[in-house]
């Protein structure tokens, strides 16, 4: 599966081969050489945060990472070893890759489970006010999270005053927060999936007399698995590489997600890259594997997100 | 117009799977469904399914909103309703001013730049067989954090040449054109030259070294260095440093290092575990200063020039033996690109464009110009072709087909695109808390920056970064507005 399947249909053969006798030969070779810069251009800075992680920490100021290229007997997996042996300790890279996935996956499920009835009710349901509704959610779609972090970690104190527990400083406080910022895109996404749905299909089961959420259950929700998995994709990676609302809401917490353990591994200063580095890769990785698992999925998240 | 209406839809939504109509933008009434109204009995069922979103939105979305709003006009306290004073204040600090002056050019720079970058790709990648891999490579940025980016490029732009991609190309290139003495390294720890003469040498001009006495043809002199580390030597080759013969009609010499560690203390004298220093450019210099030969020293530190006519000399290690090649930029830094000497404080906080702000816009291309370029790649596969081809049966150049059809009619897609990088660089975070080093961050710094800054470090000041939120907030407003239009058609 490819970036390109799913969002650009291939040229039919013929045309294909009439625009190829179009493009004179000397421009293309060009064309493919300037591409492949530009491919090269966009890889080499990730392929040196690797090699910068796989080397170690003495060659990081001694010799550029390039130099690995000519050496490959310098590379080691040590950096990797030292960091997981490390085990469970609170703020260690584990503990961090942990609180990275306690975070992801509830909020992932969450916005996928609400938005989906919510957007049921917005096309399905016969109240009045649907589209006003609808507007909303649109009109939400853009708000700065800027705007709500001071007065919800007010309110998960305040709650905290009358409840006894407080979720500011906890996973739960970032996964409410994370959930209600996802939910006006996830909302506005299956929404617009669910309108294409053929009334034909409810309509039928309403006269069998299936209630609103057997008609959920049965028919709707099986139909959405498409735009579901898209939106549960999207939402996973935003969750995943998020900083701002874990270190609002999490920052002086013993466990932080890694977004979060990168930061602070960059405020401790210079010497350290070998963490940072490492952190990084290991950071980016499980994105990688959801992103080339789910490919076609993320990407249309991604473009129907071309309003967030 | 059918073909935009289509064009954006391909963009912002994502298609139901047995190809359904999508139905973004549609009134429900279009649609056959029942337009609300009627009766309430037997759909409270499907109204409840909206409760645990409401719950979530209302007080975690819609009450805030009020609540900061609300917040902005109170003071540090929260105590005392101070009116506007907050936003006075955003308009009259020049550390807030340089963050507002940051977010004027993210997005006077980045939206534009990025939907050109992206427009480009889509089109150029039509034309190549591999545009599965291109376009995979140049998407993959997205799923990285921003912030595992920011650290990606804080190394790519590093100062030091051994860890900066960057200025080790720079590096590279300059060594060609202005190689660097082979002794630089003896200054590198903020050493004058002046410092390494310790046998029969004394500062020069210019950041040369000049032999104390003078000498004249048939005499040698003995030119003691000190400070230049043992690596260096090694690296060059050097030998046991010789006593230099005298020869008639020839000025004879050796450069050494004056340092033998059987001996630390003694000062001249040539031991038997010292090194001569090769490669050392020398030049003979005359009463008047002017230079009537140049030599290298060999191997084993000694020199000779020939064929000397009479009189009196002093010898010179020449200034570049000890000159720095190219030794970095730094792009991370907070040095304007544009001028700004003469202007006050505020004048400049306004005015000037630090570099750092080229290096993380380059970061932010890197990141986003897979999305703008897949996004216009789906708009320009689902425009109509036939319109294309009738262009260029009409006689069109492909630089004319693009420039008069191609792009007009996507415009809805570049909109798009251009709209939601608008409001991405607005509230541009990640990147400007990592990539900057502590140094430069003040003057990279953004609104969103300062938000977090003075609501969550330090002492702060809630009421003012409530203001600060309220302000990314109305700056947001315009693209809210576009959105609702869009939806309604």
């Amino acid at each position: 599966m490819s970036v390109a399947t799913p969002a650009v249909a291939r040229p039919a053969p013929a045309e294909r081969e009439r625009r190829r006798r179009w493009v004179p030969r000397p421009s293309r070779v060009v064309l493919n050489l300037v591409l492949l810069l530009v491919a090269i251009f966009w890889l080499v800075p990730s392929i040196g945060l690797l090699i910068v992680s796989l080397r170690p920490e003495s060659e990081f100021t001694h010799s550029g990472w390039w130099t690995a290229l000519t050496a490959p007997s310098q590379l080691t997996l040590n950096n990797y070893q030292v960091l997981f042996s490390q085990g469970l300790k609170p703020g260690g890279l584990l503990d961090s890759l942990i609180t990275s996935a306690a975070i992801t996956i509830p909020t992932t499920i969450l916005v996928t489970v609400i938005s989906s009835l919510a957007a049921y009710s917005l096309v399905f349901g016969r109240w009045r006010g649907r589209t006003a509704v609808y507007l909303l959610i649109v009109a939400l779609l853009v708000v700065p999270l800027q705007m709500a972090l001071i007065p919800v970690a007010s309110l998960y104190k305040f709650f905290g005053s009358i409840s006894g527990y407080n979720p500011f400083g906890t996973v739960p406080g970032v996964v409410i927060f994370h959930v209600a910022f996802g939910l006006p895109f996830g909302i506005f996404m299956m929404r617009n999936f669910y309108a294409g749905i053929p009334m034909d299909l409810l309509e039928a089961g309403r006269i069998d007399g299936a209630g609103e959420w057997k008609l959920f259950r049965r028919v709707v929700l099986p139909l959405g698995v498409p735009a579901a998995a898209s939106l549960a994709i999207f939402q996973f990676i935003w969750v995943w590489n998020d900083l701002l609302v874990a270190l609002v809401f999490l920052g002086g917490s013993p466990h932080a997600p890694l977004t979060v353990f990168l930061f602070d591994q960059v405020r401790e200063l210079a010497s350290n890259y070998w963490v940072i580095s490492t952190g990084a890769i290991i950071s980016i990785v499980v994105p990688l594997i959801v992103f080339f698992s789910f490919q076609r999925y993320f990407v249309r998240g991604v473009l129907a997100g071309a309003v967030k | 117009m059918a073909v935009r209406a289509k064009t954006l839809r391909a963009v912002a939504v994502p298609s139901p799977a047995a190809g359904a109509p999508s139905a973004a933008g549609v009134p429900d009434a279009a649609l056959g469904r029942p337009a609300g109204g009627g009766r309430w009995r037997g759909h409270l069922g499907s109204l409840a399914f909206l409760v645990p979103a409401a719950i979530f939105l209302g007080f975690i979305v819609l009450y805030p909103l009020a609540a900061t709003a609300v917040r902005s006009l109170f003071d540090q306290s929260g105590a005392n309703f101070i009116g506007g004073a907050n936003y006075k204040t955003i308009f009259s600090t020049s550390d807030i001013l340089v963050s507002l002056r940051n977010n004027v050019i993210w997005v006077i720079v980045f939206p534009f730049t990025v939907t050109f970058l992206g427009l480009v790709f889509a089109v150029l990648t039509e034309r190549i067989r591999w545009s599965t891999a291109f376009k995979t490579i140049v998407f993959m940025p997205i799923v990285f954090s921003l912030t595992a980016s920011a650290l990606i490029w804080r190394a790519v732009f590093d100062l030091d040449p051994h860890v900066g991609m960057v200025n080790a190309t720079i590096q590279a290139v300059s060594n060609v054109f202005n190689p660097p003495g082979l002794y630089a390294g003896a200054l590198s720890s903020g050493r004058t030259v002046a410092s390494l003469a310790r046998t029969g040498l004394e500062a020069g001009p210019n950041n040369s070294l000049l032999s104390t006495g003078t000498v004249s043809p048939g005499q040698a002199v003995q030119l003691g260095v000190t400070g230049v580390s043992p690596d260096i030597l090694t690296m060059l080759g050097a030998q046991r440093a010789a006593i230099p013969s005298t020869a008639s009609g020839a000025v004879t010499g050796l450069v050494w290092r004056d340092f033998s560690p059987s001996h630390p203390l003694a000062k001249g004298g040539v031991f038997a575990d010292e090194d001569g220093l090769p490669g050392v450019t020398l030049s003979l210099i005359r009463a008047d200063g002017s230079s009537a030969a140049t030599t290298t020293s060999a191997g084993n530190g000694t020199f000779r020039f020939d064929n000397v006519s009479g009189g009196t000399y002093r010898v010179s290690l020449d200034s570049k033996n000890f000159q720095s090649g190219f030794t970095g930029i730094f792009f991370l830094g907070s040095q304007s690109i544009t001028p700004t000497s003469g202007l006050d404080k505020t004048a400049q906080a306004i005015l000037s464009i630090p570099l750092v702000d080229i290096a993380m816009i380059i970061a932010m291309l890197w990141i986003w110009a897979g999305f703008a370029m897949v996004a216009i790649g789906a708009g320009l596969a689902s425009l109509n072709r036939e319109v294309l081809e009738a262009a260029r049966i009409d006689g069109a150049t492909e630089w004319q087909t693009l420039r008069r059809v191609t792009v007009p009619m996507l415009s809805p897609v570049l909109v798009v695109v251009f709209v939601t990088m608008l409001i991405n660089v607005l509230k541009i975070f990640d990147i400007i808390l990592n990539m900057p080093p502590g140094s430069s961050q003040g003057a990279a710094s953004t609104l969103a920056l300062d938000m977090y800054n003075f609501g969550f470090t330090g002492t702060g000041d809630q009421g003012l970064a409530s203001a600060i939120a309220v302000i990314l907030f109305v700056l947001v407003i315009p693209a809210m507005l576009f959105n609702l239009r869009r939806i309604r058609g």
